[in-house]
């Protein structure tokens, strides 16, 4: 049957039809929807959320160690988690075939950087597959698979952005089930003390060696005749666009990149007077190519390194003209805080009392948008809390009053408990927000260690913020209601006013949740409203304000008493559910 | 017909449905037997942000976004979003507007003469008021099947093959509203 499947979705499909047992995961965009996917095949497949990718990493190779087909999922940063189990797991090698998926950015459409992970097959070294559709995608996760179970190594398979959210044509196949090996011990192999790990190493190099020679004349990586003058090399997603640039060129589309088949593109090099290697982001391959002294070619001085190509792009790049037409100046629209949003009312307070915040990566970040403009800094998951201690302990404790940390329940799960602890360790002063909507917002709605529910819908235990933060010595632990802004405000002031480190839960459900939840809309007073714009600041996007610079509330995207922020705001209660006002 | 690809750009706002239009589009062309590819960013479709979907079928599909000065058509699900993708547009294509507005959020007002803007970039240009339309069809959100049917007046399907992948998508509840949805907006544009 042929059907339509993003990357993301034949990634999951390829699971099921290649005998996968166990996959993991740890959510981030555009990585997300493979474990959201390989959760309908859980009759099959067993699937879980980690608390991050490091785990997540960890649990699929100690699948793998059990003598299963495994893979696990991430996006591009994550890796940058996973690699400390990463660099070693490649020379303890696996039993059950593993795979590590890895989901790049570049555009950085939801990422706070653009790294190209095929680095780090370079550096790890172990296989770089890259399909360039859907198809591919499904076909190449059963060689994947095949590689690594023939070498006894990890295989990174690298989507992109447009790869894991493009819809592509797909046929459908039948599960084959791979039958689970024996669990040995083999601590020779596993346990990877200096002495195990110096002969490990030599047996990395041989293996690279032996997967290269295979690459030279695997299927993956083939030459497309076309005009005998023109040749390109490309591989993943920017092949698709170097051939709509180049309708005519002969190709040599590379699926199997590292170890790199240097002599396949060698002899494809000497056919041509120039080569364009088209490259997104980094000349991964171009590297390869210029160090064994092949020279022909064109590609990073011409091909920009800066965010997304397409076809136009490879075309301009190469033509030296630009065809990218005029943009008409339009007012951007930026996403932002949704109405009812529970961490509406901890940026706002901090907003007013002026602190500022060093934070995180969630939905919550938006909180640096104005008018609320509560963030100071945002760096990578879980370096809220570092960075407020660390300035801390730069500036003094006194400066903890104003500068608070503030991460998302999932973040705190993910990498913000380690920084809790050494700020009741090293006696940090520092105020902990974590703003629990008791979800993964950002990604779109998962559940983690903090929620009570799994990947596979099961109920469990529920991670407890203040009991952990009471067992690791922070001594003021306290849950607030996100919803009441008095509370809100209370808690923030005492928090900050005292010499010892505090953990503040503010406890709301994501707007989005709880549709059923939401009432009609609220609607302003205009004659009693003052203009005094205090409803302004907390930046909904349901309130505006009309000709007299009062207040109004669009019913379109209230979402009423459920949050009524604005209502508690109001110095005059001039806000209020229609039948009362 | 060898080797011709159709290009079209749908735009518009997080939460106006963009993706279930691109959606049917895609299955129309599918069932057609055509080679297709649908490209979206997820991620931000929720919190009222830009949101674009590109849709490009034929015989043989390689990228699977369009480049600017490449769509046949550009249908734009609110007015001002139009003018922020308007060079996607190919040289003789053709633009399908929603007249309606919505401010982005941190603006008070809506930017003026956005209407003149786009007609002057592109000739071929159609306003339709597809909240109108909704409404008359049954539900303010129907807004997506209006400019779908739009639009479908301008592609080689025939009615009964939009109205097969409209009715396989859309929750049963709502089938009646947004076939009618469909109806009034392939009308409007068709007279
Ligand atoms: C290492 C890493 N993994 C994953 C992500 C993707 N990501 C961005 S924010 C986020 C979590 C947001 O959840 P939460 O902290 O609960 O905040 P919310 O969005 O719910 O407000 C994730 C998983 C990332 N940026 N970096």
């Amino acid at each position: 049957m042929r059907v339509l499947l993003s990357g993301n979705e034949a990634v999951a499909r390829g699971c099921y039809e290649h005998g996968v047992k166990v996959a993991t995961a740890y959510p981030g965009t555009p990585s997300t929807e493979i474990l959201e996917n390989v959760v309908k095949y859980k009759d099959d497949v067993y699937s879980q959320w980690s608390p991050n990718e490091k785990v997540a990493f960890e649990v699929a190779m100690g699948a793998s160690f059990g003598g299963v087909r495994t893979l696990v999922a991430m996006k591009h940063v994550g890796l940058n988690v996973a690699a400390d189990p990463l660099m070693t797991s490649t020379s303890v090698g696996g039993d059950g075939g593993f795979v590590i998926v890895t989901a790049d950015d570049p555009g950085m459409h939801s990422s706070q950087n653009e790294q190209d992970n095929r680095y780090y097959a370079k550096f790890a070294k172990i296989p770089l597959v890259e399909p360039s559709d859907s198809q591919e995608v499904l076909d190449f996760l059963g060689t994947a698979y095949e590689i690594s179970e023939q070498f006894g190594t990890p295989v990174l398979f690298r989507l992109t952005t447009r790869l894991s959210h493009a819809k592509t044509p797909v046929e459908l196949g039948e599960r084959t089930e791979v039958a689970q090996k024996e669990y040995v011990k083999d601590t020779s192999s596993r346990v990877v003390i200096p002495a195990h790990a110096r002969r490990l190493h030599v047996k990395v190099e041989k293996r690279l060696e032996a997967i290269r020679e295979y690459a030279e004349t695997s299927p993956l990586n083939r030459v497309i005749e076309g005009d005998p003058k023109v040749g390109v090399i490309s591989s993943g997603i920017s092949y698709q666009y170097a051939r709509d640039a180049l309708p005519e060129a002969t190709f040599l589309k590379l699926g199997l990149s590292y170890p790199f088949p240097v002599e396949l593109a060698r002899k494809f090099c000497e056919r041509f007077e120039t080569v364009y290697v088209v490259e997104e982001n980094e000349p991964f391959i171009e590297e390869f190519l210029r160090y064994a002294g092949i020279t022909n070619i064109i590609g990073r001085e011409k091909i920009p390194a800066c965010g997304e190509l397409n076809q136009r792009i490879v075309r301009d790049s190469i033509s030296g003209e630009d065809t990218a037409g005029e943009k008409t100046p339009v007012p951007p629209r930026p996403p932002v805080l949704c109405p009812g949003c529970p961490h509406r009312s901890t940026f706002y307070t901090l907003n007013r009392l002026k602190i500022g915040s060093t934070s995180d990566i969630g939905c919550y970040t938006l909180g640096v948008m104005p008018p609320l403009e509560g963030i100071d800094t945002c760096i990578c998951m879980g370096a809220s809390i570092g960075n407020s201690l660390g300035m801390e302990k730069a500036i003094g404790k006194e400066f903890a009053k104003k500068m608070v940390a503030v991460i998302g329940d999932s973040t705190f799960v993910h990498s913000g408990m380690t920084g809790l602890a050494d700020v009741a360790y090293n006696k940090g002063a520092t105020t902990v927000i974590v703003v629990d909507n008791s979800i993964t917002a950002m990604t779109g709605h998962q559940d983690h260690a903090g929620t009570g529910t799994t990947l596979m819908g099961e109920s469990t235990t529920k991670l407890d913020y203040i009991k952990l933060a009471e067992s690791v010595g922070v001594k003021d632990a306290r849950r607030v209601n996100a919803f009441d802004m008095e509370a809100v405000k209370t808690a923030i002031k005492e928090a900050t006013d005292n010499d010892e480190a505090t953990l503040l839960v503010m406890e709301g459900p994501c707007a989005l949740q709880v549709r059923g939840q939401w009432g009609p809309a609220l609607v302003v007073d205009s004659e009693n409203c003052t203009a005094c714009g205090l409803c302004l600041r907390l930046g909904c996007p349901a309130i505006s304000k009309d000709e007299d610079g009062k207040a109004t509330i669009n019913p379109l995207f209230c979402v009423g008493e459920f949050c009524s922020m604005c209502a508690q705001v109001c110095p005059v209660d001039c806000i209020a559910v229609p039948d009362k006002s | 017909m060898a080797n011709k690809t159709t290009d079209v750009f749908i735009c518009g706002v997080g939460g106006q449905g963009i993706l279930l239009a691109s959606e049917i589009l895609s299955d129309v062309a599918l069932a057609k037997g055509l080679d297709i590819k649908k490209s979206e960013v997820h991620g931000m479709a929720q919190r009222g942000g830009s949101v674009v979907s590109h849709v490009r079928f034929g015989e043989a599909i390689h990228s699977p976004v369009i480049a600017e000065g490449e769509a046949d058509i550009l249908a734009s699900f609110e007015k001002m979003e139009a003018l922020r993708w308007i060079q996607f547009v190919k040289p003789g294509g053709k633009v399908i507007v929603n007249s309606q507005e919505i401010v982005p959020s941190g603006m008070e007002t809506y930017p003026p003469a956005i209407d003149r803007k786009i007609s002057e970039r592109v000739p071929d240009t159609m306003f339709i008021d597809a909240l109108k339309l909704a409404k008359e069809a049954g539900h303010l959100r129907a807004v997506n099947i209006v400019m779908l049917g739009a639009f479908s007046h301008f592609l080689e399907f025939t009615e009964d093959e939009w109205k097969t992948a409209i009715k396989a998508r859309v929750p049963k509840k709502t089938i009646e509203i947004n076939l009618r949805a469909f109806e009034l907006g392939r009308a409007a544009v068709s007279g």
